[in-house]
């Protein structure tokens, strides 16, 4: 049951030469979308390490969005291709690990292509919106009742008989 | 380190574990002598006969060092690891279980539920008839029986409590044991929060040869018979050395087969998951998004097992989705039964 | 009532408490071993690769490893429809009698023997292998090391690891060995069969020249007369690594004799709320409580009933050490809890026999050593002898052979109820009205499961058991509508 206030938290990864500058084309023309996605600058798609965005899921993000050039318009010749792959080992492990597959996504966008990238935003934030948040901190999160359990065994430890050497 | 000129007193504590770093220990041959003249050993349920409540009498921060072992997935087990850590000056995270859940950490794929449903309700060679399951209190006709409270979720020694030092492997080979107790006789250790062990990866050890690395398709290791001298991975087998901490010698390759990353991640790496992750995508030899997906799903059919053996607990994630948590149902998947 | 509590119990693998009750005139009302633990390895298991079974069943049990791994490979050999070629099944038969002589030599020099060696009421502080190495001097302990240290060494030039090997696969093993390895270990399990004499005779002199140690054995706090369990070979002799269940009653009359797969046709499980072990019986007897008896389900597996269900000892001088201990405790079966200590090292000479028997086997460095599966895996189970009792791995995958269910029975966990008792008769034989609980008094008690050399890492994987079913829809003619399988095993 989503939350109606909820707002989902994306952290994107935008490499400088192209989708950072989609993105500083889609704010100077002015278009309309969701402003969900912090967006941090990396040189490169390829820059983005499998770990950012499992960390970024570890802290409370609800989805993460890599942007880079398109295959064959990599700034530094080929590593998009490198984040192709990777971004599909991470969706194959986040998809066993029970971290939905909308929750990640991969777009090209070229400097030119300010309203795809938008386009793309948009279409992110509403799925993840329907998704709810990720939360994931929750999962792992230490119930009250630990405090008890342990509480308990030190009063069952008092409770036995001294026993002499 | 001595207090009052006596000697120094060591602590040797099992919680989540096999029992395989204990082997280790003794692993050390006659040099236990060395060590039993060098420490007065308060605690080692394995070898020795001291009980709970010696410990408990004891004055905080009186135990010199503690060796501890195992994950922390119970009650009585975060008992000890705070009482030990109370009592202790310094605490060392011994082995894999400890430094990041190594196998008991895979119970992170289910829940207490789910464990107990498949222990004690199932109907069939279990004769359960009313559902008895273990309670934390069970009162008999004599008195009151305690259980320790089983967790859903296995956490390693350094998220209950600080931990100065950490020695990986499952287990740590005996050599490298005696090297880190002859650190701590001498005085010798390095700066709190280290890793004592080797910085770089199993691959650097190997002695296979290695070449390029262009894979068109992951091969199990039951599908063929590598050739004993060339790198491994560049036969297609999946070989956790890219990631993996090196200290073993690489031992399980010079055999024929696979690491299979009981050492940990490598100096620097946080997630043994994402290096891997990272390392194989450089090495898959395709362009195409369609080619990538096929070589991946037929490759490596169980990315939790495969990436995240011994670190699950200490990965990013810790665990996958419990059922039901935050209100949604994780993704559909062959997560578990 | 008061409560003493042995908290943690020590000189075992694993981990447990005692639970002592005391009535008003100071008697034992009731005493209680509680496991603590539990792992799930049967649920988390689910959805790993088959191949990773050997090396994630290691991790069972740091102690007994090599029994997980290769009873796990001989579980993929079956999962995958493939007979591995003759030198791989001498070489892990020869792997396992290596492994079997090191954790027996473990288990009486650092767990169990330490009792004896030292006294059970010896300070704490000394009841432990530092105390045994200092009591018997350095020549002794010299021996010991030894034999500790080339077990290790020879499992990991095999197996790759001197803890954990990885080393199985479906169809044979990762790698052979070479004759000047095959050399080294012949060298080396002659010189072990000279180890395993010696301790015998250690024994002999610490322990049965020993008045008071005798009369500990013979105690009847320290006897249950319960069902046998043990694997035994074509001629009904002991053996580790293969052959069919035996289980005799306590008069020693065969009860039953099965192939592992049918397991679930005899074995049930009882729950208790007090401990997260389960407590396996006999389905055809049924469980009547924590009792003894023809008329009691429970049942042990330890070396005592290997020896107690089979007819002999397959090779020679363990032959010899089996007449001679049945002689002197006066015929079979024996009852003797803290006998098992002696059935141990009947074994060990045994395992070092084997040892070189295969050792000795030119055609165990002839080569292939593995043959490649070809066929769809569905289901497979394996079984060997752990040193603490029968162990069966039973899998099933998917078609890619990831795994979608597995059920282990494991060495200790057969014993988990005549341990429970072992401790109870114990407490209430040692602990009369009066008398002052000391720690050694504890100890003594402690003894009670310390001769099961229990391993509760293995005891504590669960065990969730599945009924096989097979159901048949018919129509009123008689037509096959639909047929439904679960868990059958393999035919």
């Amino acid at each position: 049951m989503p939350d109606e206030n909820f707002e989902p938290k994306i952290i994107g990864f935008f490499c400088n030469w192209c989708s950072y500058r989609a993105a500083d084309m889609a704010g100077t023309a002015r278009m309309n979308y969701e402003p969900n996605v912090r967006i941090i600058r990396v040189m490169c798609s390829g820059r983005v390490d499998p770990d950012f965005v499992m960390a970024a899921f570890a802290k409370g993000a609800d989805g993460v969005l890599i942007a880079g050039c398109h295959p064959g318009e990599c700034h530094y010749n080929n590593q998009n291709f490198k984040t192709m792959r990777r971004y599909a080992l991470l969706k194959h492990t986040l998809r066993a690990i029970g971290v939905e597959e909308e929750r990640i996504r991969l777009q090209w966008a070229s400097a030119a292509e300010g309203a795809i990238l938008a386009r793309s935003i948009d279409e992110m934030v509403e799925r993840v919106r329907e998704l709810g948040p990720l939360n994931w901190p929750k999962q792992w999160e230490a119930p009250p009742e630990v405090e008890e359990a342990i509480k308990m065994m030190e009063a069952e430890h008092a409770e036995a008989l001294e026993v002499t050497a | 380190m001595s207090t009052n000129g006596s000697k120094p007193k060591l602590a040797l504590y099992w919680a989540a574990s096999c029992g395989g770093c204990e082997i280790a220990v003794l692993g050390i041959g006659d040099k236990i002598l060395k060590v039993d003249e060098v420490f007065d050993i308060v605690l080692w349920p394995v070898a020795m006969d001291f009980k709970l409540h010696s410990i408990e009498a004891m004055e905080d921060k009186s135990i010199d060092v503690c060796l501890f072992n195992g994950a922390v997935r119970t009650s009585e087990q975060e008992y000890m690891a705070r009482l030990l850590r109370a009592k202790s000056k310094v605490m060392v995270a011994f082995g894999s279980c400890a430094h990041e859940g190594c196998i008991p950490g895979l119970a992170n794929v289910t829940t207490r539920e789910e464990i107990f449903q498949s222990s004690y309700d199932d109907p069939t060679t279990v004769d359960n008839p009313n559902g008895v399951r273990p309670q934390l209190e069970t009162e008999t006709d004599e008195g009151t029986l305690y259980l320790p409270m089983f967790y859903d979720t296995v956490r390693t020694l350094d998220q209950v409590v600080d931990v100065e030092y950490t020695i990986p492997g499952c287990p740590p080979e005996s050599d490298r044991i005696w090297e880190a107790l002859t650190a701590i006789i001498e005085g010798n250790l390095p700066e709190p929060g280290t890793v004592i062990g080797e910085k770089s990866t199993v691959c650097d050890v190997c002695p296979r040869v290695r070449t390029d690395k262009t894979i068109k398709e992951f091969k199990r290791t039951w599908e063929i018979e590598p050739d004993p001298e060339i790198c491994l991975l560049e036969q297609g087998i999946i070989c956790c050395g890219i990631a993996t901490r090196a200290g073993c010698g690489a031992l399980c390759p010079q055999v024929g087969s696979p690491c299979i990353g009981c050492y940990g991640p490598a100096e620097g790496v946080t997630d043994f998951g994402a290096r891997m992750i990272s390392a194989l995508a450089s090495v898959i030899d395709s362009d195409d998004p369609e080619e990538i997906d096929r070589i991946i799903q037929e490759g490596i059919p169980d990315p939790i097992g495969q990436f995240y053996r011994f670190g699950l607990a200490h990965s990013r994630l810790r665990r996958t989705a419990m059922p039901g948590a935050n209100g949604h149902q994780p993704a559909e998947e062959e997560v578990t039964a | 009532m008061k409560r003493i509590s042995i908290d943690p119990i020590t000189r075992l693998e694993g981990h447990g408490k005692i639970e002592i009750f005391l009535n008003e005139e100071g008697d034992v009302a009731n005493a209680y071993l509680q496991i603590p633990e539990l792992r799930g390895f049967e649920r988390f298991c689910v959805g790993r690769l088959a191949e990773d079974m050997p090396n994630l069943t290691n991790r069972i049990c740091g102690v007994c490893p090599e029994a997980h791994h290769i009873a796990a490979t001989k579980a993929l050999d079956a999962l995958f429809h493939v007979d591995p070629p003759p030198a791989a099944k001498k070489l892990r038969e020869m792997f396992y009698s290596v492994f079997f002589a090191t954790d027996h030599t473990t288990h009486f020099y650092a767990l169990g023997g330490p009792d004896f060696v030292m006294g059970p009421d010896a300070p704490a502080a000394e009841r432990n292998i530092v105390g045994v190495i200092k009591k018997v001097g350095m020549d002794v302990s010299a021996k010991v090391l030894k034999m500790r240290h080339d077990g290790h060494h020879l499992l990991k030039m095999m197996g790759g690891r001197p803890v954990h090997p990885n080393w199985g696969l479906p169809g044979g093993v990762s790698r052979g060995i070479t004759e000047e390895q095959r050399q080294e270990i012949e060298r080396l399990g002659r010189e072990a069969i000279e180890f395993a004499r010696f301790s015998i005779q250690l024994f002999n002199d610490v322990v049965l020249k020993n008045s008071a140690y005798v009369d500990l054995i013979v105690n009847d706090a320290f006897t249950h007369k319960t069902y046998n369990m043990g694997t035994v070979d074509a001629n009904n002799k002991v053996n580790f690594y293969d052959g069919m269940i035996r289980i005799t009653d306590p008069e020693g009359v065969e009860f039953a004799k099965y192939h592992a797969k049918d397991y679930q046709k005899h074995i049930a499980e009882h729950v208790e709320p007090w401990s997260y072990l389960k407590f396996p019986y006999l389905k055809d007897i049924g469980w009547k409580g924590f009792v003894d008896g023809v008329d009691s389900g429970v049942y042990k597996a330890t070396p005592l009933s290997r020896l107690n269900t089979s007819d002999g000892m397959a090779t020679p001088l363990a032959q010899e050490e089996y007449e001679r201990m049945y002689d002197t405790l006066g015929g079979k079966p024996v009852h003797h809890t803290l006998a098992t200590h002696w059935a141990r090292l009947v074994e060990l000479l045994y395992a070092t026999e084997r040892w070189v028997e295969l050792a000795s086997d030119p055609d165990i460095v002839e080569g292939p050593f593995r043959v490649l599966p070809t066929e769809t895996p569905t289901e497979g189970i394996g079984q060997v002898e752990a040193p603490r009792g029968t162990l069966i791995h039973h899998y099933k995958s998917d078609e890619r052979g990831v795994l979608t269910h597995i059920n282990l029975v494991v060495g200790t966990t057969n014993n988990t109820a005549a341990m429970n008792m072992s401790v109870r008769k114990a407490a209430m034989g040692l602990i009369k009205k009066g008398e002052v609980v000391t720690e050694g008094l504890l100890n003594t008690i402690e003894m009670a499961y310390r001769a099961y050399d229990p391993c509760m890492s293995c005891a504590t994987h669960s065990l969730p058991g599945q009924m096989p079913l097979e159901v048949t829809i018919r129509a009123a003619d008689g037509e096959v509508l639909h047929q439904l399988e679960q868990f059958l095993p393999e035919r």
